[in-house]
């Protein structure tokens, strides 16, 4: 197999992590919605928690998208 | 066609070389002297005539005042106050540092991992400091908290792991959301002149897009933030 077509293959499968960050933030939202449905007026209070879950779940996809980019632009041949 | 990743290129200025060490003031360089100015002027006025009914740029000021002292306030409480000023820095320097990014033609220096890496191995390092500072030897205490069974000792080499890799976390955060948004944006916006009179599509979804990534502008400056925040009442209260 050529360099450059595993270079590709590899950052590929490097982005199939990001699968695990979709579940994370749908279960973030999902139980933010739950919560300002049983009790609306803690909805302030829920949503500051929401968003800083959400950054930190996003980061998870990052680390991964990032591993691609250094498989795809990092690596040269012979290294 | 450019590659997308053509926007992050550093280009020097004005090139200045210290023997072997390239010290040139490069296009980062410059892009961090106008967000200081923007920042730190437009703090100044809204700071200087001091009304008691604020008016408009007064009353930002003062909400971006409120709504770090009480970020603070939650985080680590009433002994944080000391730590506002390097706070509010760190806030207001990454969310102009990226709003400024998204003007067209601009450069968006955090979305370089050796910035984001700076800043966030001095706060590490300074963090770590404080709290030896504060507890000498006794921090180590921080990696088995009181009340643990023996059997649970083997976690702590990977406390100790997870510890240390709290700046790499924070900086690679901070520049992959960046990074990723920006290149996105260009792939995107590569497909409008591709596509002639259908061009009207990816042109939508790059205004949607560009509304996103304002928002995770804000995002990630109140997430870096926070977490410096929550770094910081670790150190201080250990648990």
């Amino acid at each position: 197999m050529d360099f450059d077509s595993a270079k590709l293959i590899a950052a590929g499968l490097a982005v199939i992590g990001v699968i695990g960050s979709g579940i994370g933030i749908g279960m973030i939202f999902s139980s933010f919605i739950s919560a300002v449905g049983r009790n609306p007026a803690a909805a302030d209070d829920v949503r500051a928690m929401t968003f800083i879950g959400f950054a930190l779940v996003e980061a998870l996809a990052l680390f991964a998208l990032v591993i691609a980019f250094l498989i795809l632009f990092g690596i040269q041949p012979g290294a | 066609m450019a590659s997308p990743l053509e926007q992050f290129e550093i280009s020097p200025i004005v090139p200045i070389q210290l023997g072997s060490v390239d010290v040139s003031f490069t296009n980062s360089s410059l892009w961090m002297v106008i967000t200081v100015v923007v920042a730190g002027g437009t703090l100044a006025i809204a700071a200087g005539r001091g009304a008691m009914v604020p008016g408009r740029l007064q009353s930002i000021g003062e909400l971006l005042y409120e709504f770090i002292a009480g970020l603070i306030k939650e985080t680590i409480g009433a002994e944080g106050r000391k730590y506002f000023p390097i706070i509010f820095t760190i806030f207001v320097f990454v969310l102009t540092g990226n709003l400024l990014g998204m003007v067209p033609y601009s450069f968006t220096f955090t979305s370089h991992i050796i910035v984001t890496f700076a800043m966030a191995i001095v706060i590490f390092i300074a963090v770590t400091i404080l709290g030896f500072a504060r507890h000498g030897t006794h921090f180590f205490a921080f990696f088995v908290p009181p009340g643990t069974p023996l059997i649970m000792y083997p976690m702590i080499p990977i406390e100790i792991l997870s510890y240390l890799s709290r700046p790499i976390s924070l900086a690679v955060r901070l520049f992959a959301n960046m990074m990723a948004g920006h290149i996105l944006l260009k792939v995107i916006a590569g497909f409008v002149a591709a596509m002639g009179v259908f061009g009207i599509l990816p042109l939508a979804l790059v205004v949607a897009l560009t509304g996103l990534e304002i928002i995770i502008a804000f995002l990630q400056a109140y997430v870096f933030t926070i977490l410096t925040c929550l770094y910081i009442n670790d150190s201080i209260k250990l648990h």
